[in-house]
Parts: structure tokens; sequence; C-alpha cells
């Protein structure tokens, strides 16, 4: 339902997503299916021994 | 209307130093802070302060008045509670704030710029950290993020300027609603559910889980959806800065542009006194604030007090509708108003039909997708700690180590600023609010800089035998069109405060 609220109103748009946009950005033509290649290289940077790693992340409170 | 106002970001930035968990925390972000004020000059007895004083101080037609302040300059060495803080010449405040190093953004006047002095303070505290290692020979690691899962969170606060008369009960019923159900784009996930993080399972939210009343005064604990804090560091008579801390920590760029966007016009509408957004208050605000975040197939139905259900995206879908009908109006919309609606609305789109498409602007999304890639490709379990790392390391702040940085840098995750622009802001303040003015007069007079705070700047001349306090309590004066010409003209400080008086030669 909220889908077809969605599309209804961008006909009432005064713009397209097709024009101008300057900021919002969402390229659609940069999209990456190829999540593995994504992986591969996250592999690479990813912090030896995540247990020890992440457990030794603690913080003292904020706001 | 529009998303114009004066707004700002403040963040706490999560921190740990390498080998050496149990380094107390205010040190450790002391040495960041110190850091940085060493690389800017700003050290040891000359270091301006930050002025607490306040005042109601009468303005001038340009929104100043000189008065003279009571303080000694012998006791200005001494630093107020010892903790380290600097004022920037971008107009923001580097400070510890509890146990963080944070980064209080200047005002700005619109979302697009609210991304970029927010993303300057992401470079300074990535420079700081740095800088630190090189004088302690300590590796601190700094993270944008809420929590560290085991029960702590520290906020990421947004600032906007509103109407003294808007009734604040407006402000509660439309807002409510709107912060519980804009987590389907503000969201940074967070893998654990649970202060603690003790039970398994993603959510969107890196801070719902935090929030346990619906209004009320504290931001550390017993946090509510609804800060009531009132200390508009402006006129208190025109102005309240409504004090939002329910938001997440974006790394997304347009994430960031799009709750600050959002959020903006939604305060335009109740100004506006737009009935529309009002009655979507849920029966249950704290209990649908975290069942909208575990809710991360956007499925969940939100009881509304009227007795309807509706999902996230649909509440937001009322908020977005009532926002066309309210801003592009006959006198027509400006270019970046525009540009959020657009943007909201693509967003929600995406939400509901294409997670992967959305995963090049939220967070959440984005962060998801990563898990569940390693998931598919390893088998991982939720329970891995491979999974716990990923939502840790998406923050780090390190440009060769923070995943979301990573996916910036295969375009995987948009960006919609540039670095020059982020670059400029690391030094220089927005030119349209008053934080040219204090940010100027830091880059321009160093030495004679007792103090400043949002609605100060405190002068300590040769000449003069007492401080000399500048109120700037009117934000969206002190801007490069009241004062550029003044500043340029006066080459010391001492000159610029006869100019600002009125003395020597007419200013306009």
């Amino acid at each position: 339902m909220a889908a077809q609220e969605s599309t209804s109103k961008r006909t009432k748009s005064p713009t397209t997503q097709d024009e101008d946009v300057p900021a919002s950005q969402i390229d659609t033509s940069v999209l990456d299916a190829d999540v593995d290649a994504i992986l591969d290289e996250i592999d690479e940077v990813l912090e030896e021994n995540a247990e020890d790693f992440v457990k030794s992340f603690v913080q003292k409170g904020g706001q | 209307m529009s998303v114009h106002r004066i707004m700002g970001i403040e963040t706490e930035y999560g921190i740990s130093v390498t080998g050496q968990p149990s380094m107390n925390a205010m040190v450790a972000s002391s040495h960041i802070v110190n850091a940085y004020a060493s690389l800017v000059g700003a050290v040891g007895a000359t270091r301006p302060r930050w002025d607490y004083e306040l005042e109601s101080p009468l303005r001038d037609a340009r929104g100043f008045d000189i008065s003279r302040a009571d303080a000694d300059p012998s006791q200005l060495t001494d630093e107020d509670l010892g903790l380290a803080n600097v004022i920037l010449t971008n107009g923001a405040r580097l400070y510890v704030d509890h146990a963080h190093p944070e980064y209080s953004s200047p005002e700005v006047t619109n979302p697009r710029d609210a991304v970029i002095w927010d993303r300057a303070g992401a470079v300074i505290m990535h420079r700081a950290a740095h800088l630190a290692q090189a004088a302690t020979g300590m590796q601190f690691l700094l993270y944008k993020n809420n929590t560290d899962n085991k029960g702590v969170s520290y906020g990421c606060h947004e600032n906007y300027l509103m109407r003294r008369e808007t009734p604040f009960t407006s402000i509660t019923n439309a807002l409510i609603p709107f912060f519980i159900t804009r987590q389907v784009f503000t969201g940074a996930g967070r893998l654990g559910r649970g202060q603690d993080g003790s039970s398994v399972g993603f959510q969107l939210s890196q801070r719902a889980d935090f929030f346990e009343v619906e209004v009320g005064l504290e931001t550390t604990l017993k946090r509510p959806i609804i800060n009531t804090r009132d200390e508009p560091h402006a006129d208190p008579e025109r102005y309240r800065r409504l004090h939002v801390i329910v938001g997440d920590a974006n790394l997304s760029d347009t994430a960031t542009y799009l709750k600050m966007g959002s959020t903006a016009i939604v305060l335009a509408m109740i100004e506006g006194g737009v009935p529309e957004i009002l009655g979507l208050m849920p029966a249950q605000p704290v209990r649908e604030m975290h069942a909208v975040s575990y809710d991360y197939d956007l499925e969940h139905l939100v009881a509304l007090e009227r007795g309807r259900s509706m999902t996230a995206l649909e509440i937001q879908a009322v908020f977005l509708e009532a926002a066309w009908t309210f801003c592009d109006g006959p006198l027509g919309i400006d270019e970046q108003t525009k540009d959020v609606l657009v943007l909201w609305e693509r967003t929600l789109d995406f939400l509901n039909n294409d997670r992967a498409a959305a995963a090049h602007t939220v967070d959440w999304c984005a962060k998801l997708a990563l898990m569940e890639g390693y998931r598919r490709r390893d088998g991982l379990s939720w329970t891995d700690p491979r999974l716990a790392l990923i939502d840790l390391q998406y923050s780090d702040m390190r440009s060769e180590k923070g995943l979301a940085y990573q996916l910036e840098r295969r375009g995987s995750l948009a960006r919609m600023v540039s670095d020059d622009e982020v670059a400029h802001a690391v030094a220089r303040p927005p030119r349209d609010t008053r934080a040219f003015f204090r940010g100027e007069c830091m880059r321009r007079y160093p030495d004679n800089i007792a103090a400043a705070a949002w609605d100060s700047v405190v002068f300590d001349l040769p000449e003069a035998e007492t401080l000399l306090r500048v109120p700037t309590m009117e934000p969206t004066r002190g801007t490069a069109a009241h004062v550029e010409h003044l500043l340029d003209r006066a080459t010391t400080a001492g000159a610029l405060v006869r100019l600002l008086q009125g003395d020597g030669a007419a200013p306009e």
C-alpha cells in the first residue's frame, strides 16, 4: 500500500527522478550486484581475530 | 516552507586504544582533542576557553552588543573542569564530553551544509587520532557509531532552531511518530538486541534500545524520545533549540542529508500547523520504537492510539505526502527542499521494493547486505564474531579500515559532497550563520580570543583592562554578509572591536 502511495505522489511531484537532482545521488547505474567482489575486498581489511577485537571495544557512558 | 533553518550535528565518537583496554576513556579522549589543539595552535595558557556565561544582552542592528565581562584574565589560564576543549576556525567545538571525544558542528542553514561540516568533523577526528599517536606512541581507534554493544550508548545529536511560540505538545505529537518511523532511513544498523546486545539479531538502529521514556530532560539515562532540554543558545524569547537525541550517527552522506532534511521539513509543518501529521501517535511509543528497529523486513504494524495500524513506511508516506503539499505551494519550492523530497520519496520506494538499491544510501541496508553476503558465502551464523566485527568496523574512522569508506571508494555507498568541499569545511566556517564570526575570529585573531561559545566571543585585548564579551545571540547574524567587510578592515582584534562598537568609520 505504501508503495502505491509513493507512486501516486511521484506523479504529483514537480520533478521526476530523471532530471536535476544534484544531491539525491541515488545513481542506480552504480548498482553492484557482485556482493562477492565487495566481500573479497573487505576480507583484506577486516581486523584479525574478530572475537578479541570486538570484545575489547568497551566504552564508558555517553549522552 | 523549506528545509532551510539553523541546524547542527554533535557527534560523540567511540574510542579505544590498541592494546590498552583499561585506559581511562577521558584521558584517551583528551589525547585526541589536545593533539588537534596542538595542530591548530591552540595550546597552553593561550587556548581560548569555552564561555559558559549566559547573558541576555541588547543587540544592535548587526546583532552585536559589546559588554564588559567581569572575569580577570589571570583566571583564564585554567581550563574548565580540566577537560580538553578547542574552538575551531570552522566554528565547531571539539572537546571531551563524558568519556568521548565530541565534535559539535558549526551552525549551518541547510541539510547539505550539515553533511559537509559533519563530514569535516570525521576528517578532524581522523587527523587528531594520527596526531595523538605521533605524540604518545599509542594507537587510537575512533568509531562513528553509538554503542559498544555491551550496554553503553553515546549520541549523535541534532539541533534545530525553532520558533519559541510553537506549542511543545504539537512538537511531541508529530515528532514521536516521525522519529519512531524515520529509523527506516536513519538507522545505521546494529547486530545485537537489548542494550547490552546479548540477544541475537540485526536491527535498524544503533540507538533504539537505549530509549526508555517518551519525553524528558535526560540524555544519559532513561533517555527520552523527545528531549526537553531548553537551552536555545540564542534569544530565548524568540527561539527554542530542539535537541534531538534519538538519531544514529550516519556514515552515509545521503542518510545524514535525508535525516536533517526530512526532520527540518516536519518541523516546518509543525510550526505551520499542518493537521495531516497529527493523529499518528502510537499507542505505545517506546515499545514501537524498539519494534520498528527490530523489523528489518519493514512489515511490522505500529498500533496507533486512534486504533489504526500502519507500517513504518506507511507512516512515513503520510509525512511525505503532507510535506509535498506543504512545501510545493503556489510560491514554488526551492531546489534543496525539492531535492530532499524527491530523495525521501525515492528512498521509501527503494525500501519498499529494492533493498539492494537502498543499500547505496541507507546505512543499515549497506551493513546488512555485507552481513548477509558473509553469511551466504561463508555459512556464518548470526553469532559469528566476524559479523559483529563488520558491525563495528563499518564505522571505523580510518580511511583504509572503515568499511563504509571502503564501500564509498568502490561506489557502492553514494557520496554527495566532495573531498574539496569537506577539506574547506575543516578550516573554514559556513558563511551564512554566526559561526562565520566565531570561526573567522579564531582564525584571524587567535591570540586575542579569551573564550567563545555558541552565543559569544570574548576578546582579550592588550589595550583593555578587562575582557570584552561580544554576544552573538542571533544565529542568523554575524554572517559573512554582516561582518566580513569589518573583519577585512580590522588588522587587529582591537580594531575589530572598535568597528563593532561603531567607533571609527561607519561599517556599512
